[in-house]
């Protein structure tokens, strides 16, 4: 039965970009375990603000896993301790009585902290931007039977799709390697046909933005997989791979 | 060039030169093995590859395997920690079916290296260096190659065997189990670098999905296993003759 616990929080203060950051602990009392991680954080900014204190900056949104803006690193797991969820979806009964949590934020090159918990996740929507999409051009809206498409590839594609882009792979990783994302956007169109007429191309452009960007070179340790909140298979790694050796053995 | 550009480019390269110097290590314990059944065989290999040019060419593009392996290891580790940032974790944890061995790819590498270092010493220097130069680096015939691998694991020797004009004091012998055992800790090593390397590899060339996913990683701890097996096999076997002729 979820009950009333006493906690403390170990959180990463940091003022801006530039400063230097350090821990700081907050005790809590009463937090119910029915509550979600973020509303235990709302608790602690609002005694924060009650006692003239600045309130911790963290990234949110939906708070429904959906929009993978929600970023903390919470005892040593991107998005908490349980699996296959984002830190929206953790509850607090996953922490005991007396229990010391500590929360810091994505600690990578291409992240940088913008302010306590918040860190620029822009590196990955400029890999987006860099070949993330299809071209058509606009105009009647087409049959959505009129191009066949197996159930297998269909349902590896929304695998792939579900993807919600919160960088947590690359947090993750020991390398900073953002090769789940890039493979997860590059596989959901690339086993589409709609996908097919520019792979070559888009896994060429995406893969050097990564690397432009200062994302580390994957050796396949495959934390990512194992902390990625839509459980995006490392299969799609491969077949970035093949997607991308494929188009410079072409060229 | 993508290859050196392109992060995938130098996975590749990593993985093609793994792979080479994997195949390598399953034709040089294979021919090891032969110790175990015939010393004739082995001495026949010694023969057949000893300073000739296709040896030669061998032990050339062998070297610049690991040298590529070797280069590309430490830029990408180098580029990997940069990528990772100054700002470590506080809390690190181990997630659950990440080994250990993916995380150590350069510390088992480097140990493997140093090895090898000792190995040449050991091996290449008294055998293909010796044919090459015909300078006397070793105590016994470069093409009676048992008979010195014998020596260097057990100590036993047929003094008939030592090359004339060769000045040769024994050496102690508690070195021999000592040699012994550093290669058994050689090959651990070795174990736990292919036991990554090899499914790390083929994923990186793409060949991986949901189905062949876990059979490629079984397929790592088999290869280690042979590889690392037929090695040992060959050093347990040296060791149980050093025991049996010192302690009965
Ligand atoms: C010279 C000393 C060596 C060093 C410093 C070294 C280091 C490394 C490093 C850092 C990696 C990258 C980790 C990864 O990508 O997962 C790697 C991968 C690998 N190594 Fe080595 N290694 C050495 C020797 C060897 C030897 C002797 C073999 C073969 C018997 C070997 C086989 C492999 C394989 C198959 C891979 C996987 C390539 C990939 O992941 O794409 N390595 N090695
Ligand atoms: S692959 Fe998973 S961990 Fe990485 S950004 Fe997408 S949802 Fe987040
Ligand atoms: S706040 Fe949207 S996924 Fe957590």
């Amino acid at each position: 039965m979820d009950k009333n616990i006493n906690i403390k929080v170990r959180v990463w203060r940091q003022a801006g970009p530039k400063a230097k950051g350090y821990f700081e602990t907050y005790e809590l009392k009463n937090i119910f375990q029915g509550a979600s991680f973020l509303e235990m954080m709302d608790i602690l900014n609002e005694q924060l603000i009650a006692e003239h204190k600045d309130p911790i900056a963290f990234d949110h949104d939906c708070r429904e896993g959906i929009c993978g803006m929600c970023s903390m690193y919470v005892n040593g797991h991107p998005h908490g301790p349980d699996s296959a969820i984002t830190t929206c979806q953790l509850h607090m009964r996953k922490f005991n009585d007396g229990e010391t949590i500590t929360v810091e934020p994505w600690r990578s090159h291409a992240f940088p902290v913008i302010k306590d918990l918040m860190v620029d996740r822009g590196a990955y929507d400029k890999i987006m931007q860099a070949g993330g999409f299809i071209s058509v051009n606009t105009g009647g809206v087409p049959d959505a039977n009129a191009i066949p498409i197996p159930k297998a590839k269909a349902d590896e594609a929304m695998d792939a799709a579900s993807c919600i882009g919160c960088g947590a792979c690359a947090a993750a990783c020991k390398n900073g390697s953002a090769m789940l994302f890039v493979a997860a956007k590059v596989s959901q169109l690339a086993l589409l046909p709609q996908g097919k007429v520019e792979a070559a191309k888009r896994a060429k452009a995406m893969v050097a933005k990564m690397d432009e960007l200062g994302f580390g070179n994957c050796t396949n340790t495959g934390a990512c997989a194992a902390e990625c909140p839509k459980s995006v298979s490392l299969t799609n790694i491969a077949r970035l791979n093949r997607e991308f050796l494929a188009a410079k053995f072409q060229d | 060039m993508w290859l050196t550009d392109s992060s995938i480019g130098r996975k590749f390269v990593m993985s093609i030169s793994g792979l080479f110097l994997v195949l390598f290590l399953l034709f040089h314990a294979s021919m090891n093995l032969t110790l175990i059944f015939s010393e004739d065989a082995y001495n026949w290999i010694c023969e057949m590859l000893g300073a000739n040019w296709y040896a030669l060419i061998g032990t050339g593009v062998l070297a610049l395997g690991v040298l590529v392996h070797f280069a590309f290891a430490i830029v990408l580790t180098y580029q990997n920690r940069k990528a990772r940032g100054n700002d470590r974790y506080a809390v690190e944890t181990r997630q659950e079916g990440v080994d250990w061995a993916s995380k150590n790819m350069l510390a088992l590498g480097i140990i493997v290296l140093g090895f090898l270092v000792l190995h040449l010493a050991n091996f290449w220097f008294k055998m293909q260096f010796q044919e090459l130069t015909g300078l006397k680096t070793g105590a016994f015939d470069p093409q009676n190659g048992a008979a010195y691998v014998k020596y260097l694991f057990t100590g036993l020797y047929d003094p008939a065997g030592i090359q004339e004009g060769y000045e040769f004091s024994p050496m102690a012998n508690w070195l021999h189990p000592v040699y012994c055992i550093l290669y058994l800790v050689w090959l651990c090593a070795l174990w736990f670098h292919l036991s990554h390397g090899v499914w790390s590899a083929l994923q990186t060339m793409g060949m991986s999905n949901t189905l062949w996913l876990n059979r490629i990683k079984v397929i790592s701890i088999v290869v280690a296993t042979i590889i690392v097996g037929m090695f040992a096999a060959v050093i347990v076997y040296y060791l149980g003759m050093f025991v049996g002729a010192n302690c009965f």
